[in-house]
């Protein structure tokens, strides 16, 4: 098997794919987050200035999403297969939601009528929410693993069979850490009276995520049998966890100083190293069965061929460079507080 | 329903729907960097305006063509999950070069030009513009080969059998340059570019009919107008090579094109007609052994017909490959008839005298848009019973493990949701129109 700097090209793969997951979480969670506090800011001003502070970045946030997605597809087909069909319903929902909140944005604004702001605005609030918490649903069930019999083929498929406690849990935890990131975002855009109501929210919402991730990470311990396993191998990486929880406490230091951009530095932080424990708790599976472990997708049986993935490392290579050059530009040039105008939603 | 009609009848809907918007973009995109151009080359305050005016245009066709296609990325795997273990290793790294290369820039780039006009210098918005404009020419660059090696598979060797069985890459650049791509790319660019300039004609065809904004207008028409013009002509060109490489790579579909069922017959090139296809026959208006002079510059060359292929093996729907491949040639000359003549008058300095030519531009914005989508439904229905041509086929390919009625939920959601969206957009063109260019430009220039 090919490697490069002593690791395999499927293991690097999997690498790119994780650092484009959470490159998705942490930008995309910011945009979620804050739509998910969208109608606990009452006036429609606030609720503007809300949505216009993710106005020039949301679009290319999504480009994480659609990279992604396509690096998965690309990679690993068959983990890419099995996992969309397996969760047809969340996924669908997934989508259509995403229309929808893309429509709030660019529409809400269009016109003055009270019932055509208000119907966007909750059509934004409750696309977000779920939208966020559908992606941590779908992680929740990964974590879990799926009935997956020969041939990586799906063997569940009842219609809510997707909604289990557990995942349920990872849902909720992974709304409220968007939240959490939205709320920081928000200060980070904002002033005054909208201002000093987000510094409200942002307590609720650390609140709403300690409790969550507390509960999830007892469960996960209890109910889901050998998470823990590879840590009891490699016991250095307990740090993981402890890394988020420091990282997430550190977020209320920053917020009480003022230092909004740090602290959306430590809460992207903390959610990076949330996915580094899932990545690292899975490695090579990505995707366990529940019928038998042999059935697994692991990132080697599901690889694309090593040619494959030699080509699409090169292309990230040259792309990737690129891209952040891109997003370097875009985020200089809408930095600082948001001023409405002519332009805006 | 089976599962197979329902996802099939999903994808088609999806896509169809989605294909509206990316063509208006790169058209609208091409136009509005002409627009940008000449005004920071001139410093005439009218290319501002109309620039402005486009862009907000532009921004709504973006957003939804954005929103569609995302839908598509993930439909592969949700409802196509054989057919995506097959071709993940040649359609993944197109997908991962247009993600990279292509939406990286126009994403990006697409806050700068909206929002960044008080933030960033003229040039580099023009830039941006660009930008913005290239990515979407390398987005369409990336799906086209994706979908030509559906048509035209090469570079690649199948490892594994049955329900195993893939494609593997060989050789990356003969994946790309497949035999169907550079045609199809420059086939589907040209398609693209009309979308958008038709839509442009249309709006200042209706203002001009209509006597506002009369001077910005003559100069946006004479702008669209030159680019739809060279268009409709080289259209037919790479629209002629096209069909020289279907002749060659994808006989069946050729011969369902062009309803031909005896292989021995010289073939006919009809303009209009009907497949009868129980008796094989074809009733229309058709040039004798045309078709067999364009494939082979001889009247009286054989050209593979229907049957010379086994039943399972050609399309089954031979009459409406036929009429949308003709509808699409049919527009597609009326356009180059059209333009010429408002180019002749132009020339003549006559071009905004006659109000019925107006009229019909004004209605033509149509008009592309049914040739890229029937052009589309004949290049996909003309490759059945394939999925991936020759290897795969389309009743392989669906996910088995996806029930009828989650495809009913699925369908029935985007059903709902994408007529609202058309609605909308529909709704929000409309009013941008109505209200005009020039006053939303001139509240944006109080503003600075």
């Amino acid at each position: 098997m090919e490697t490069f700097l002593g690791i395999d090209y499927p293991t690097l793969w999997y690498l790119v794919v994780g650092l484009l997951f959470s490159g998705y979480a942490i930008l995309e969670g910011f945009d979620y987050g804050a739509g998910a506090w969208h109608l606990f800011l009452k006036k429609d001003l606030s609720r503007r200035i809300a949505i216009n502070a993710i106005g020039p970045l949301w679009d290319a946030n999504q480009v994480w999403l659609i990279i992604g997605g396509g690096a998965l597809f690309a990679g690993f087909p068959v983990m890419y297969a099995t996992m969309l069909s397996a969760m047809y319903i969340p996924f669908m929902l997934f989508l259509v939601l995403l229309v929808l909140r893309s429509s709030a944005i660019k529409f809400r604004s269009a016109e003055p009528m009270p019932w055509w702001r208000k119907t966007w605005d909750i059509t934004y609030f409750v696309s977000n929410t779920l939208i966020s918490f559908l992606l941590g649903v779908v992680l929740g069930n990964v974590l879990q693993g799926f009935e997956i019999g020969e041939n990586f083929t799906y063997k569940g498929g009842i219609f809510f069979a997707f909604l289990s406690p557990y995942a349920i849990l990872v849902g909720l935890t992974t709304l409220s850490i968007f939240m959490t990131q939205g709320a920081i975002f928000l200060l980070l855009k904002t002033e005054g009276r909208l201002h000093a109501r987000l510094t409200f929210l942002l307590k609720k919402g650390m609140i709403f995520f300690i409790i969550s991730f507390a509960i999830t990470s007892l469960y996960t311990l209890i109910f889901v049998p050998g998470v823990t396993d590879k840590f009891k191998e490699n016991p250095i990486f307990f740090i993981l966890p402890l890394l988020a929880f420091l990282a997430v406490a550190n977020v209320p230091r920053l917020v009480s100083k003022k230092k909004y951009a740090y602290a959306l530095v430590f809460s992207s932080l903390t959610m990076a190293f949330l996915l580094m424990l899932v990545a690292f708790q899975l490695y090579p599976v990505l995707l366990p069965s529940n019928i038998h472990p042999e059935h697994s997708v692991t990132i080697y049986n599901a690889a694309s061929s090593q040619k494959s993935l030699g080509i699409m490392l090169t292309i990230v290579v040259i792309g990737a460079p690129l891209l952040a050059g891109y997003f370097i530009f875009l985020y200089k040039t809408f930095y600082g507080k948001v001023k409405l105008d002519d332009s805006s939603y | 329903m089976d599962v197979e009609i329902l996802a099939r009848i999903q994808f088609a809907f999806t896509i169809a729907f989605h294909y509206i918007y990316p063509p208006l973009s790169i058209g609208i995109g091409l136009i509005m960097v002409i627009m940008e151009g000449l005004y920071l080359k001139t410093g005439n305050k009218h290319y501002e305006v109309l620039t402005r005016f486009w862009l907000k245009i532009f921004a709504i066709t973006f957003g939804i063509g954005v929103a569609t296609g995302i839908i598509m990325e993930f439909e592969f795997g949700t409802n196509w999950a054989v057919y995506s273990k097959y071709v993940g290793d040649i359609f993944g790294s197109a997908l991962a070069a247009e993600g990279l290369f292509a939406f990286g820039l126009e994403s990006t780039f697409l806050g700068i030009l909206i929002f960044g006009w008080n933030r960033v210098s003229p040039r580099v918005h023009f830039i941006s513009t660009i930008g913005v404009f290239l990515g979407s020419m390398f987005s369409a660059v990336w799906i086209v080969v994706a979908n030509s090696w559906q048509q035209t598979p090469a570079g690649y060797h199948i490892v594994g059998e049955g329900l195993q069985a893939r494609a593997e890459v060989t050789d990356f650049w003969a994946m790309v340059f497949n035999p169907s791509s550079v045609d199809r790319i420059i086939h589907t660019w040209q398609g693209a570019f009309l979308a958008g300039t038709f839509l442009v004609l249309s709006v200042h065809a209706y203002y001009l009919l209509k006597g506002r904004y009369v001077e910005i207008s003559k100069k946006a028409f004479k702008i669209a107008l030159s680019v739809a013009t060279v268009i409709s002509l080289t259209q037919l060109v790479s629209g002629h090579s096209s069909a020289d490489g279907v002749a060659v790579n994808q006989p069946a579909k050729l011969a369902a094109m062009e309803g031909h069922y005896e292989t021995s017959a010289p073939a006919d090139l009809y303009l209009f007609g009907w497949v009868d296809d129980e008796n094989q026959q074809v009733t229309g208006l058709g040039i004798p052994g045309g078709l067999s002079f364009l494939v082979h510059q001889d009247f009286e060359a054989p050209i593979k017909g229907l049957n010379a292929f086994p039943e399972e093996d050609r399309p089954s729907q031979v009459n409406a490959v036929f009429q949308f491949y003709h509808i699409m040639i049919s527009i597609g000359m009326f356009l180059i008839g059209l333009t010429l003549y408002a180019s002749y008058l132009w020339w003549r300095g006559t071009l905004f005298d006659k109000t019925w030519l107006l009229k019909i531009f004004a209605f033509s914005v149509i008009l592309p848009q049914i040739a890229n989508q029937v052009g589309w439904f004949a290049a996909e229905m003309g490759r059945q019973p394939w999925i991936v041509y020759g290897h795969l086929r389309t009743s392989e390919g669906f996910s088995q493990e996806v029930s009828a009625n989650q495809i009913v939920f699925s369908l029935v959601l985007f059903l709902l949701v994408y007529s609202v969206l058309l609605l909308l957009f529909l709704y929000s063109l409309n009013k941008k129109i109505k209200h005009g260019p020039y006053d939303e430009a001139k509240n944006a220039l109080e503003i600075i």
